[in-house]
């Protein structure tokens, strides 16, 4: 794996390679948070991406610098919305218990949510309308808490368990294709959510210029220990008069960029591997050998039931970690981006791949994947090249393989999937059976 | 006088932008709904690569109209792809029956679990999505053609001296029209003919129909050919009455499990009327009700909002809702199907 991202450096180019090894360090953690739920519970969870998804909403949420304007004029009404939301809720509880089962208790329930809904529909128009009002080519939403970012990584976690708390409440006990349709259904909800409520969010018109844990390539290029740094690494005088002011600058640039992404893969990969501990820790307690005898010895395991909602939800967390992750190396929050391909199914792979119950497996198949993912554009671009010397400049096949050639890595995908569960169903690192069970 | 124009105004108001398309949306999930339900009552999962295969089957469904039209053919005021469908439907068949042979008869020789058969739909799904790509492009692509309109909204106008027109599209009547025979064709086929209810025996008890002598790989090659014809009809009816778009496919995926899930899954019939419940209900809880108010209540009432349940974006959500409604009060779905 080393050798190949080297590759890629000495080849393309050092940051290529690099943010080659970000995205797979969160992905890394995603497919650990995906395979504690597939792996140890054996739940086919396919709204890994509403994780992802609420995840990222939170490092906006804690980082953006709040809109004061926006929470003044929508605000109170905002505010109203969610007592009507609240109060039509404990009514409705009200009216369920206290009154008798029958048409009476129908038509109650109807009353009490229909003006509740009223209510609600109401302040919430007043609210959105003011607040998207405000200054809507630039903000037009609440903004967000103005705190660093990297909190939103615990925040993110924790917002990505209640709503797995939520989700599990609705569909754990379902049956495993259809638990995979209502997580897979949740997910879409979740997206569409983000993509229309602009107030939270800004919707489709995305947040940019998120405030960043490491420092910005421009700054760095002026800092003088970086450019001492510089020098030193490229064997020159402090003056730098034996390289050209014109390759030093360019030097200068690429080393700016690498070190900012060394400082995200610092961080990224503190976060696995203490994840990565803890979720060793966690198997290897009572807790975890319980679950894994479940699974190996059901006889054995009488009276146990595995804690499909734990699972679910500490898988769901760390999950939203890694959403928060992508969000703040991105700098921005891009609703749209969403798509259950890449951010549900294509984590499905990894955790195949790497091998189901095996914590390091699925970092290695996150690596794999990852890489796999990125590099086939590249590679079918090079080899639709080659085919196309063959065929003339103004052929319309040749114009059309060039454009289409980088959706190979969607048919490489599938088959990656189909030929691991066909040959090696239990992934590259099979799951350590127990000791003694 | 007044009242009762009102009232025709109101009528025509909500045919045309809710009943016409909800039936015609209702038919084409309907299509895909039955074969999801199929797969799932004889080979026992859920397919994620359904739509996928719609997907497929449109684009070969495009490819041999363009190829058509290319030598003059083309069929009146009726769409070219009508002619191409039945190669379409022959390709796609072919390639769901490939697809069964090389990744799922694996599966079931072994009898593994439902889930590996679903993660390996998944990656059908992955494969199948690429080579659409690979080989139509992303793009957007329009191939309807022949006539448009049976009705024009300016004519309906100038005929009624209503002030609503209606409008409708000749994909809209055919959708419903072919959709209404492949059902009668399939439900005679599955009530009358030998295949057809091996087919059910198999759904109904595994075992019993293997011991009374069913050929269960013939059962299972006549359902991915069922499966992949009515995908392949639902795909193009789809793609008619709007267009072409490769990643369309995948999101009608939810609208078509919850329709097979809330009819009752393993029930033909359910997965038809669970269709138009999904379509239905998406279509009008998005639907902005202020015009139709207007016109049905006394005096010169107008509703001060769009009288919209939901905006429009969050169509999805009206058919999860219901989805999850359905698995929680009655698991086993409208028309009691079964539960595994």
């Amino acid at each position: 794996m080393a050798m190949m991202i080297a590759i890629v450096g000495f080849g393309q180019s050092w940051n290529v390679a690099l943010a080659i090894v970000n995205l797979c360090l969160i992905s890394a953690v995603m497919s650990m948070g995906l395979n504690m739920q597939w792996g140890f519970a054996g739940l086919f969870n396919a709204g890994v991406m509403a994780s992802t998804a609420i995840g990222g909403l939170t490092a906006l949420l804690i980082s953006y610098a709040p809109v004061s304007k926006a929470w003044s004029v929508g605000g109170t009404s905002l505010f109203a919305a969610l007592i009507s939301l609240l109060l039509t809720i404990v009514a409705g509880v009200l009216v369920w218990k206290k009154t008798a089962k029958g048409k009476k208790r129908s038509w109650r329930m109807t009353a009490v949510v229909l003006t509740g809904y009223l209510f609600m529909r109401f302040f919430y128009e007043q609210g959105t309308a003011a607040i998207e009002a405000v200054n809507p080519a630039k903000t037009g939403f609440l903004g967000g808490m103005g705190l660093p970012i990297i909190l939103s990584w615990f925040a993110g976690g924790l917002a990505a368990a209640g709503l797995a708390w939520l989700i599990g409440r609705i569909s754990l006990g379902l049956r495993s294709d259809y638990f995979a349709i209502a997580t897979l259904g949740i997910s879409e909800i979740m997206i569409s959510i983000l993509k229309n409520e602009d107030w939270l969010s800004r919707g489709v018109k995305n947040v940019t210029g998120l405030k960043r844990p490491v420092p910005y390539e421009v700054d760095l290029q002026q800092a003088e220990w970086f450019i001492k740094l510089v020098h030193w690494i490229y064997g020159t005088a402090e003056d730098g008069e034996s390289l050209s002011a014109s390759v030093m600058h360019e030097a200068m640039q690429l080393s700016a960029g690498v070190f900012v992404k060394l400082c995200y893969s610092a961080l990224f990969l503190a976060v696995v591997l203490i994840i990565l501990g803890l979720a060793t820790r966690a198997l290897n307690s009572p807790w975890g050998r319980m679950m894994r005898a479940i699974r190996f010895a059901t006889q054995l395991a009488m009276g146990k039931n595995t804690p499909d909602r734990q699972v679910f939800i500490i898988g769901s967390a760390v999950i939203g970690i890694s959403g928060a992750m992508l969000t703040t190396l991105d700098g921005q929050f891009t609703p749209g981006s969403y798509i259950p391909l890449r951010y549900t199914f294509l984590i499905w792979v990894m955790v195949i791949i790497g091998g189901s119950g095996n914590n390091l497996g699925a970092i290695i198949g996150a690596f794999i994947t990852w890489f796999v993912w990125i590099e086939a554009e590249p590679s079918a671009l090079w080899l639709v090249s080659h085919i196309n010397v063959f065929l003339d400049e103004s052929n319309p096949l040749r114009q059309h393989l060039q454009e289409v050639a980088p959706q190979m890595r969607m048919v490489l995908m599938g088959l990656i999937l189909v030929l691991v569960l066909r040959f090696r169903p239990k992934g590259i690192l099979p799951e350590e059976a127990p000791d003694h069970y | 006088m007044e009242y009762s124009n009102d009232l025709l105004n109101a009528l025509v108001l909500i045919s045309n932008y809710v009943l016409i398309p909800a039936i015609s949306y209702g038919s084409q999930l309907a299509l895909g709904a039955v074969g999801v339900t199929l797969v799932f009552g004889i080979l026992r999962f859920a397919n994620f690569a359904h739509g996928e295969m719609m997907s497929f089957g449109c684009m070969a469904t495009i490819f041999i109209t363009w190829w058509f039209q290319s030598m003059g053919i083309s069929n009146g005021v009726f769409p070219t792809a009508l002619l191409a469908l039945p190669f379409a439907i022959l390709i796609t068949a072919l390639l769901a029956v490939a697809i069964d042979r090389s990744i799922f008869s694996f599966y079931r020789i072994h009898k593994s679990r439902p889930v590996t058969f679903v993660v390996a739909s998944v990656g059908v799904m992955f494969m199948l999505n690429g080579l659409v790509r690979i080989l139509i492009g992303t793009d957007e692509i329009i191939f309807r053609d022949g006539q448009k309109f049976l009705i024009k909204a300016g004519v309906f106008k100038k005929m009624t001296g209503l002030s609503e027109g209606l409008a409708l599209k000749q994909t809209q009547v055919l959708t419903f029209v072919l959709a209404v025979i492949a059902v009668l064709a399939l439900f005679w086929f599955l009530q009358r003919t030998r295949t057809g209810k091996a087919m059910r025996a198999f759904s109904d008890n595994e075992d019993l129909a293997l011991l009374s002598g069913i050929n269960p790989e013939r059962v299972v090659l006549v359902t991915w050919i069922i499966a992949a014809s009515l995908a392949t009809l639902a795909g193009v009816l789809y793609g008619l009455d709007k267009s072409f778009k490769p990643m369309v496919y995948f999101h009608l995926l939810l609208p078509i499990f919850a329709a097979a899930i809330v009819g009752g899954i393993g029930h033909p019939l359910g997965a038809i009327l669970g269709g138009y419940i999904v379509a239905f209900s998406e279509i009008t809880a998005t639907y902005a009700f202020k015009k139709f108010i207007k016109y049905l209540a006394p005096g010169d009432f107008v509703p001060d909002g769009l009288a919209q349940l939901l905006t429009t974006e969050y169509k999805f959500a009206v058919s999860f809702f219901i989805l999850v409604l359905v698995l929680l009060v009655r698991p086993t779905g409208i028309l009691r199907g079964r539960v595994l």
